[in-house]
């Protein structure tokens, strides 16, 4: 009996016959910080976006909960307890914050008040644009919303494409131990990052991805430690 | 003087802003649309068209048919009116829902052009149907002319005697708009449908059902379009199988000229061009009365009443092609 909230088998992707995700296996245990790492164009955001149910495909199987999801559209996926914060925000700039946070439980039927003030105990710079258009934000803001978009589907797993891109190194800080906080809640983490210094320092299991294939696995502190981690994806050279 | 010049300028204001009130009501529909798809549905005028003519065949099938129950004939008549605007309202909105099923969302991956081409298709292919139908001829409106009981009465205001419908068509139009910017503004529902307008993916990703929301916009469009065709052809004689063009077209130019994607903007839009064309259809008339024309000198602007409207598409496409409340963009790359 497996403890895992999350397990991707042999899942490949295609793009009009280029193959982007070749074979890959994953696992998630419950109440995890699991990373994806490695270089632009290796598949990572690919292998979100099949779990979400927005790429199709047909080459193996994503189980969630051990039930099988891949083929299931969005909106049963979004109802079973996964969420999404995309790549490069997508934000609606024409809603209002709160209008954001409110879009991000659409599937809810029950009272989302705490929740809302759950996201502003998090980030209080929304608290007080709850009535600016988001499309105003600044960048940051825009990722501290996206952030708190995903958490109002009340999350099993919530899965973050590079929260970090873009931001200055403090709300970097920021992102990160908000993500630890996040976690603290039992919400599983599935987490894409460029910077892979911070991702590995707070992850408890990484995947190393490159050009579609798992390439190497472990914990996170140990690849921090991994010559050839340090060498490709933290810019330190080999003694 | 002034008084006089008033009396005579009222009657073409008034039919002017009952007629932007249809021409709004047909906008929204090419507004909502395009607002959600970034598509201009051709085939919206067609709608309304078709609208017109539901009117004509279930009137002509219940009158009958309400008399053989046993109504007078004046009251079986009133009786299928009633039943026919219910009709017409379901099977416009049923018609509207399945062009969008069947043309459109099959292409939803498709270039725009596709798309765009699709619907000129099913304009096309609504027109053709409808000279199948109806052999090409002209079909009388049942409502039109005295035999309407109520929308045609003629009611005096002031001095001036109009029918009923020019002024219950602004006050049901202003109704409706009022409704549909809260729904839009205020209920989830509304909110889905401007998330998707801006991005499918990721409302996919907040668990929208994106074509549920485009059917919904595709429902409301169709039933405004016709009540706006209840209204219109209450003023005219019959309905032909290319009626639905030119009222079309205009209203595609109201919408553009508000702004295309803009509720309100096509509204206002609509009341622009139905108050100026009306207004130039009275114009000789006016301006004899003013003195400015002698000894019954005539231009003849009425003949170029239609003509205005597309002069302005031109003039708004060359000075602000965003329209009057187009657009303005807040997204942050
Ligand atoms: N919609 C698409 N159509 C065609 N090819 C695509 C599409 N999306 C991604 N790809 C290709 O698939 C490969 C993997 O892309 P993906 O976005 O998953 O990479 P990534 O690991 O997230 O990269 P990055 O770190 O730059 O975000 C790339 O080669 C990309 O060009
Ligand atoms: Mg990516």
């Amino acid at each position: 009996m497996s403890n895992n909230i999350l397990e991707i088998n042999n899942l490949s992707v295609s793009y009009g016959g280029i193959k982007a995700v070749k074979g890959v296996t994953i696992e998630v245990p419950e109440g995890s910080i699991v990373t994806l790492i490695g270089a632009n164009g290796a598949g990572k955001s690919t292998i979100l976006r099949t779990i979400c149910g927005l790429e199709k495909t047909k080459t193996g199987s994503i189980k969630f909960l051990g039930e099988e999801i891949l083929g299931k559209p969005a909106n049963y996926i979004v109802a079973k307890g996964i969420t999404l914060v995309p790549e490069g925000r997508c934000i609606f700039p024409n809603l209002t914050v709160l209008e954001n946070l409110k879009i991000g439980a659409y599937l809810r039927k029950d009272s989302i008040e705490d929740d809302i003030n759950y996201v502003f105990s998090l980030f209080p710079r929304l608290r007080e644009r709850e009535w600016q258009l988001a499309g105003t934000l600044s960048g940051g803001e825009q990722q501290m919303l996206a952030v708190g978009r995903a958490l109002m589907a009340k999350p099993k797993l919530l899965m973050m494409d590079e929260p970090s891109l873009g931001l200055a190194p403090l709300i970097v800080k920021d992102i990160f131990s908000i993500i630890k906080t996040i976690n603290d809640r039992s919400i599983t983490v599935l987490l894409i990052e460029q910077n892979a210094n911070m991702a590995l320092q707070v992850a408890d299991i990484a995947y190393v991805l490159e050009t579609g294939s798992v390439t190497m696995t472990g914990k996170g502190r140990e690849l921090l430690e991994d010559e050839r981690i340090k060498e490709a994806y933290l810019g330190k050279k080999k003694q | 003087m002034i008084g006089k010049l008033f009396s005579t300028c009222l009657p073409y204001i008034l039919s002017g802003i009952s007629v932007g009130g249809q021409y709004a009501l047909i906008a929204i529909g090419y507004t909502m649309v395009y607002g959600i798809l970034r598509l201009i549905n051709f085939a919206h005028g067609d709608i309304f068209m078709v609208a017109g003519l539901i009117m004509v065949y279930s009137n002509v099938a219940l009158t009958p048919l309400f008399m053989n129950m046993g109504l007078s004939a004046g009251s079986a008549f009133i009786v299928s009116i009633i039943s026919s605007v219910v009709i017409v309202l379901v099977l416009t909105v049923i018609l509207g829902l399945t062009i969008e099923k069947a043309a459109y969302r099959p292409l939803r991956n498709a270039p725009r052009m596709s798309v765009m081409i699709s619907a000129i298709g099913v304009s096309y292919l609504i027109q053709n149907a409808a000279i199948y139908i109806t052999g090409g001829l002209a079909k009388p409106y049942p409502a039109s002319g005295a035999a309407m009981p109520w929308l045609s009465d003629q009611i005096t205001i002031g001095s001036t005697s109009i029918k009923r419908v020019t002024v219950i068509t602004p006050i049901l139009t202003i109704l409706l708009v009022v409704a549909l910017v809260l729904l839009i503004k205020k209920t989830k529902i509304g909110m889905a449908m401007r998330a998707v307008s801006k991005d499918f993916r990721t409302s996919r990703l907040m668990g929208i059902e994106v074509n549920n929301v485009i059917s919904v916009t595709f429902f409301i469009g169709s039933f405004l379009a016709a009540v706006g065709s209840l209204l219109y052809f209450t003023n005219y004689a019959s309905v032909t199988p290319t009626s639905g063009a030119m009222p079309g077209l205009k209203a595609f130019v109201a919408a553009v000229f508000g702004g295309i994607g803009s509720v309100p903007g096509a509204v206002v839009g609509a009341f622009i061009i139905g108050i100026c064309e009306n207004i130039l259809k009275g114009l000789d008339n006016i301006l004899s009365t003013a003195g400015v024309f002698k000894d019954g000198f005539t231009f003849g602007f009425a003949t170029f009443s239609d003509a205005f409207t597309f002069i302005l598409l031109i003039v708004i496409l060359c000075v602000k092609p965003t329209g009057l409340f187009g657009e303005k963009n807040t997204d942050k790359v």
